[in-house]
């Protein structure tokens, strides 16, 4: 048995290297080659310690402060959905990977890349959704960029935004800092924003309908952070969904993660849509919510934060932290039966078989 | 070969010579054709396959079907456990 | 969701899995044929449930798997010329052709369309008449008659820019292959619920008379499986050979008779390649002469560089039943879904993929067993 377990702890890292000559849609998807992508060209050319530890964010000292950094950029299709657009969603995004490092936001940089062509009217829109939105999350955009390509080169309206913020002293929450016997906690339910996407894109109706779920976290991590000092780290799961981000944790930590199935909140319409399209909510991503990982006896105080806040009412404990296994995400299913929460590949596309 | 999944009938109409519904699954509605199933009507249940009604949810069969595992169920529920482990 | 969630009920599982393992007194080698049923047996761990004396081998249900390699490396070749826009279902992506595979094509430029339903293959031709538009029509018989509809409308409409790429299989021809051959182990089966809901259980009848061994129609949800698996054992222990349906929800006798009626006017059985299998005899389906004007392979003048599947692969003896994915000398070392060397690697319902992505195998199985005629 221990031979099997260290064989499959050696499979769970990414695939062998394979010469690939060109850069695939699945390279940004958020799994297993966006991974290799980081691996293969980027890690090796800029190798610095700060950015070695992958997080969402990077944390730097810079006389005496601790200011986090972050970028991010935005290319969603359509540009407007229930719930977003490019817009808010390139606030929000930037605002939790701020967040998840304990970081409060503070100053964000706005840099847009347009094709020619594109409405001014749908411009103006756009940024005023994302001024909104940060004027509510209270940062400042305070420098940026425009670009314009020319017609059939861009795709519309390409939006990358960074974030600056500050970082307590004393706070260290990073994804390999996950331990055996923590809990894994969840703010609520998942897959929402990928099927509203989908759904729009897709034309598919709802009867009520699906919004994306994207949101600035802060707050709430703010609230969580108030209520103990034991939260090992925090991640939001966008591109990849779910599992990319504890597949990410569990390797980072060399854990494993035991999952329960039956406590972990899909709301029927986006399930409903899931099993239509064969796809599966784990893998689906969501722009409004966060994992954290937390010591086991103050599982309940952070909980409790998190439902008192209103982007955390569904909060649950989903799992679990074990020594089993290390790199590996299992989910214990409605039938006691246990199977593997795999890292994706590429993207997840809908089948018929 | 495989994945159909059940649905409620909602409406029905006709678009580009083919008789289509709106199929709710779950709490979301997408079109299906039912050319395959003439006889479905709103409020039937239909499995579909890749945009088609493929068949027409038998829902007493299933409901007697289903009584049979309930009962099951319900039994060895009552059962004390097993002795071995 | 109805007639769905009450499948998945625990409860009624488990209780089915005891009541296989109190009946069970001998081994069983079965077989489910349907990729579908695969991933659900994999996704829930089925397998853990039933008693060692059964043996789950999993069949060439997965018409994936079983596209021949000159039809991706058609698909693909048609998709890099610039006039076409090939359509396909989202699992033929990322199959691996000799050289490449339909992702590979697309980020060459390739026009490339994921469809949902085979209308919409339709619908883009309408909207493009200056393209041609090449849908890759695949599959076993459950959508067979909806790939039928998209050529039947464009015949209807007149549309002459669109052509399907066909590859169908038809299930009982290959369990009549799988069971001829010397090496077969299988015992019983359980039919694909699907593939019957449009043609019904009569075919099965012959091959339960020639073969003499137990088949049972199965559904997808963990409590149809686990149904259709006691079915078969009640039979095997008793020494019955008939077929019988567990999916009656679904399934009838006859099948869907205006289903068949489309499948008849827009296709004809033909022999076919099965990818890893070989050719099975009147195995397959192609376009009747009457849809010869829809007919890619007939439209489009291609000439193909035909490979061998890497030697290490062994596709053939999975797709059977005969070797499990884990006997693999390459698997998940240097065959993974990133990295296929054989189709039963990339479909979602394939194999090899649903052994990688659950290898509940490889997993300490702390659920305990139940134990054996208990």
């Amino acid at each position: 048995m221990a031979d099997s377990v260290k064989t499959i702890a050696s499979l769970s890292c990414p695939a062998p290297l394979t010469t690939r000559d060109r850069v695939l849609l699945g390279h940004g998807s958020g799994g297993k080659l966006s991974a290799e992508l980081v691996r293969d060209i980027f890690l090796p050319a800029f190798q610095n310690p700060a950015l070695a530890k992958l997080d969402d964010q990077a944390i730097v000292n810079v006389n005496g402060s601790r200011i986090a950094v972050t970028t991010d950029s935005f290319v969603v299709k359509p540009l407007f959905f229930r719930g977003g657009d490019i817009g808010s969603l390139s606030v929000h995004g930037t605002i939790n990977d701020l967040a998840m490092g304990g970081a409060q936001p503070q100053f964000l940089s706005a840099a847009f890349i347009i094709e020619e062509g594109f409405s001014m009217e749908m411009l103006r829109r756009i940024v005023s959704s994302l001024q909104r939105a940060a004027g509510e999350a209270g940062v400042q955009v305070i420098t940026g960029d425009t670009k314009v390509v020319e017609k059939g080169k861009g795709d519309g309206l390409f939006i990358n935004t960074t974030g600056i913020g500050i970082v307590p002293h004393g706070l260290d929450l990073s994804a390999d800092r996950a331990r055996p016997g923590d809990k894994v906690l969840l703010s609520g339910s998942i897959g929402d924003h990928g099927i509203a996407i989908l759904a729009q894109r897709e034309g598919l109706e709802f009867e009520s309908a699906i919004e994306s779920d994207s949101a600035a976290l802060h707050g709430l991590v703010s609230e969580m952070l108030k209520s103990s000092n034991a939260i090992r780290c925090m991640r939001d799961p966008t591109r990849g969904g779910l599992s990319s981000t504890l597949n990410e944790i569990a390797e980072q930590s060399r854990v494993g993660i035991e999952l329960d199935e039956q406590s972990i909140p899909v709301r029927d319409d986006v399930k409903g849509a899931c099993e239509m399209l064969g796809l599966d909510p784990l893998y689906v991503a969501n722009e409004g919510k966060l994992v954290a990982i937390v010591a086991p006896d103050a599982a309940g105080a952070v909980l409790g934060a998190m439902r008192g806040h209103p982007l955390g009412k569904q909060a649950r404990v989903i799992g679990t932290v074990n020594d089993k296994n290390a790199g590996l995400v299992t989910m214990r299913t409605p039938l006691g039966t246990s199977r593997i929460v795999d890292m994706l590949s590429g993207d997840q596309l809908p089948r018929i078989c | 070969m495989c994945l159909a999944i059940p649905g409620k009938v909602v409406s029905i109409e006709y678009s580009n010579g083919m008789r289509v519904g709106r199929v709710e699954f779950g709490g979301i509605v997408r079109q299906a054709s039912l050319d395959f199933v003439p006889e479905a009507q709103i409020g039937d249940y239909v499995m579909v396959h890749v945009g088609f009604a493929i068949s027409l949810v038998d829902a007493e069969e299933a409901e007697r079907t289903y009584q049979l595992l309930e009962e099951i169920g319900a039994l060895e529920g009552e059962l004390p456990p097993e002795g071995s482990g | 969701m109805k007639f769905l969630d009450e499948y998945r009920d625990s409860r009624i599982a488990l209780a089915l899995a005891k009541e296989i393992a109190e009946r069970t007194t001998k081994p069983w080698v079965l077989m489910e044929i349907c990729g579908g049923q695969t991933h659900t047996i994999m996704r829930y761990g089925l397998d853990e449930l039933l008693p060692n004396h059964i043996e789950l081998v999993h069949g060439p249900g997965c018409p994936v798997c079983v596209t021949p390699l000159e039809t991706i490396d058609k698909a693909i070749a048609l998709a890099l010329r610039p006039e076409v826009i090939l359509v396909s279902y989202g699992d033929m992506l990322r199959v691996p052709g000799s050289n490449s595979d339909l992702f590979r094509a697309k980020a060459q430029g390739a026009d490339v369309r994921i469809a949902y339903s085979p209308m919409e293959a339709v619908k883009i031709a309408r909207a493009n008449p200056d393209r041609k538009v090449v849908f890759l029509a695949i599959g076993f018989e459950t959508t067979a008659p909806a790939n039928a509809m998209a050529a039947w409308q464009a015949k209807r409409e007149g549309l002459t820019n669109l052509s399907l790429l066909v590859s169908h299989v038809l299930v009982p021809p290959a369990i009549r292959a799988l069971l001829a051959t010397a090496e077969n182990r299988v015992q019983g089966f359980i039919a694909p619920g699907h593939v019957c809901t449009i043609m019904g259980y009569s075919e099965y009848e012959g091959l339960v008379r020639d073969f003499n061994l137990p088949i049972v129609v199965g559904g997808f949800e963990p409590v149809d499986l686990l149904e259709a698996v006691l079915m078969l054992v009640k039979q095997l222990e008793l020494g019955e050979t008939r077929v019988e349906n567990q999916y009656v929800r679904s399934v009838t006798y006859k099948g869907n008779e205006r289903a068949q009626e489309i499948m008849r006017e827009v296709f004809e059985i033909a022999d076919q390649k099965w990818r890893g299998i070989g050719m099975i005899p009147r195995s397959g389906l192609r376009l009747s002469k009457a849809y010869a004007a829809y007919d890619a392979n007939l439209i489009f003048d291609l000439e193909l560089i035909s490979a061998e599947e890497p030697a290490e692969c062994i596709s053939a003896l999975v797709l059977q039943g005969l070797k499990k994915p884990t006997d693999c000398t390459a698997f998940a070392i240097r065959c993974t879904p990133e990295n296929p060397l054989g189709a039963p690697m990339v479909s979602a319902e394939g194999a090899c993929a649903a052994y990688y992505h659950y290898r509940r195998h490889a997993i300490a199985n702390t659920a305990p067993k139940i134990a054996v005629g208990s």
